[in-house]
């Protein structure tokens, strides 16, 4: 018999499966489950993004691309980051990836050595501090609070900076709190960077779906884009999810390296993606509106319900997620989550999946029609009654 | 379109309140916009959406497209006029295209719909020829579907 545990990488034995995972597998266990527990948006890519997919497949357009990805998207992606942020890019230092998720990849393991400490801002997507660990480095967590509306504080970057810190990874509007950071905040953090070798990886996946105000990303302050390596892409912005289509945008020096990592990796993009990406970019901006006028109007309906039935959230002003607290229930997040799951069959994912800190919170995704929010709220409502 | 008549368009039912919160009026501002909208004849009703096939199973509906000759003055107007205030019509439409006249007709059963068409539609002044259509199967009425949708998405995911 083989003793495969034995074989492993112990990089790669020793990293833990995401927390989401077992809840998933509970959920799925059980029938008649309604669900807030997604990351990805209800709403269909726009028809005329399929069509120019469909019409790509017709054309025999299914080719390997340049690795870094066809020109005409990343003029494309240079002229959107432009428009959006004022920073330009040339489309040379522009990598067309497999969705947002690459692109962290690479820009991690592009950097990070073993030693390396990476500060993760926390509560977090999942997929940071795994990837800093295959890449030897050490992740360090930058715990946000409620009181600070889940922001990083300059103080707090400042208090966890070492000489052995390589990267600051800064994932606003953030996925599970929906917490923004403004110009203000964004310049204090750049300050506390200002003058060290500290790289910040932005990962601005829902820039696009920012409620009340427009995003600012980190690029567009001071000198701050020589030292970021932007990462964005499809997925939540147009509704492209199962496309895997994302981009980074950095300095030469730092893309040039990246791209090494993408094109033994990944050699290039799908190609039918990209043609569906290009019409994405160039024609969707009134799509990409009306999802973010449905998804404001249910955020305000959700955050109200939520502080109604007696679970208090801030307002979350980005992404499409409230995080609650569910202290006053007396319930750590897992106890919480089971519970609403076997005994009201309502699937949320409990905050500590996305870092300890998320502990005492819930996650509620709002990527779903009005009238299923409205049924599981219901639901979440008599569950605190009995609890 | 005004964010508060699509919200209404998707659920009538929503309260003031709610339509207060999720479009960041007050309550007051609310109330008073759909007031003057039911005033001013923009919001001319509230209904549900019924799936027929449930509700009763003999429920019948048909479309009918009807050519016409128009009058001097009035046009279309008229007929279309006669042909609302009949009883199970649903909706009366002036088309673009290779006839003039859609009109929605609800009924319970063949002959009923028959005789209409046959003895109180095509024998109006002005009306040349009548098509008519009966519904199979109703997928989608008025943004709706009629099954359960499928979400295709995992239950939990990050």
């Amino acid at each position: 018999m083989i003793d495969y545990d034995k074989l492993i990488a112990r990089k790669c034995y020793d990293m833990k499966p995401s927390g989401i995972r077992r809840f998933f597998d509970l959920a799925n266990a059980r029938e008649g489950v309604i669900s807030l527990g997604v990351g990805e948006p209800d709403f269909q890519t726009p028809w005329n993004v399929r069509q120019a997919a469909i019409s790509s497949l017709e054309r025999g357009k299914t080719k390997y691309t340049a690795n870094a990805g066809m020109v005409e998207l990343k003029t494309a992606i240079a002229d959107k980051i432009r428009k959006d942020t004022g920073v330009s890019y040339e489309p040379s230092d522009i990598i067309v990836t497999v969705g947002g998720s690459e692109g962290i990849d690479i820009a991690i393991r592009a950097l990070v050595d073993p030693g390396d400490e990476v500060l993760v801002v926390e509560p977090c997507f999942v997929c940071y501090a795994p990837i800093v660990s295959l890449s030897g480095g050490t992740p360090v967590a930058l715990e946000t609070c409620a009181e600070d509306e889940f922001k990083l504080t300059a103080s707090q970057l400042k208090s966890k900076i070492t000489d052995k810190t390589k990267m600051l990874i800064l994932p606003f509007p953030n996925n599970p709190t929906g917490a923004v950071m403004d110009r203000k905040d964004l310049e204090e953090i750049a300050e506390v960077l200002d003058g060290t070798d500290i790289i910040v990886l932005t990962d601005e996946i829902y820039s696009a779906l920012t409620y009340g105000g427009e995003h600012t990303s980190i690029i567009q302050i001071g000198d701050m884009a020589e030292r970021t390596i932007y990462v964005n892409g499809f997925s939540k912005a147009y509704s492209m999810t199962g496309w895997r289509l994302g981009y980074v945008a950095a300095p030469t020096p730092l893309s040039k390296q990246m791209l090494k990592i993408h094109q033994y990796a990944i050699m290039c993009s799908p190609t039918v993606s990209q043609y569906a990406g290009i019409e994405a970019i160039t024609s969707c901006d009134s799509d990409i509106a009306k999802m973010r006028t449905e998804y404001d109007q249910r955020r305000r309906w959700l955050v109200k319900a939520l502080n109604d039935i007696g679970l208090s959230c801030f307002e979350p002003r980005g992404a499409f997620y409230v995080f609650p607290s569910i202290q006053s229930t007396g319930l750590s997040s897992e106890e919480f989550c089971e519970r609403l799951l076997n005994e009201h069959d309502v699937a949320v994912v409990p905050g500590n999946a996305f870092g300890d800190c998320g502990e005492g919170f819930i996650r509620i995704s709002y990527a779903y029609s009005l009238k299923h929010i409205m049924t599981a709220v219901e639901r979440i409502a008599e569950f605190i009654k009995t609890v | 379109m005004d964010q508060l008549l699509t919200l209404l368009k998707e659920n009538a039912r929503l309260s003031t309140s709610e339509l207060a919160t999720m479009t960041g009026m007050t309550e007051a501002a609310v109330a008073a916009k759909i007031a003057a909208y039911e005033n001013n004849g923009t919001i001319r009703g509230y209904q549900a959406i019924i799936n027929e096939e449930l509700a009763d199973k003999n429920a019948l509906t048909c479309f009918i497209e009807v050519k016409v000759t128009p009058k001097a003055k009035q046009g279309f107007d008229e007929l279309a006029n006669t042909i609302m205030g009949f009883d199970g019509v649903e909706s009366v439409y002036l088309m673009s295209g290779s006839f003039d006249l859609a009109v929605t007709l609800s009924g319970t059963d063949y002959k009923e719909i028959a005789l209409f068409v046959a003895r109180r539609l095509s024998t109006l002044d002005g009306v040349v020829s009548t098509s008519t259509h009966f519904v199979l199967k109703r997928y989608k009425d008025r943004g709706v579907c009629m099954d359960t949708e499928i979400d295709e998405r995992g239950l939990v995911a990050p």
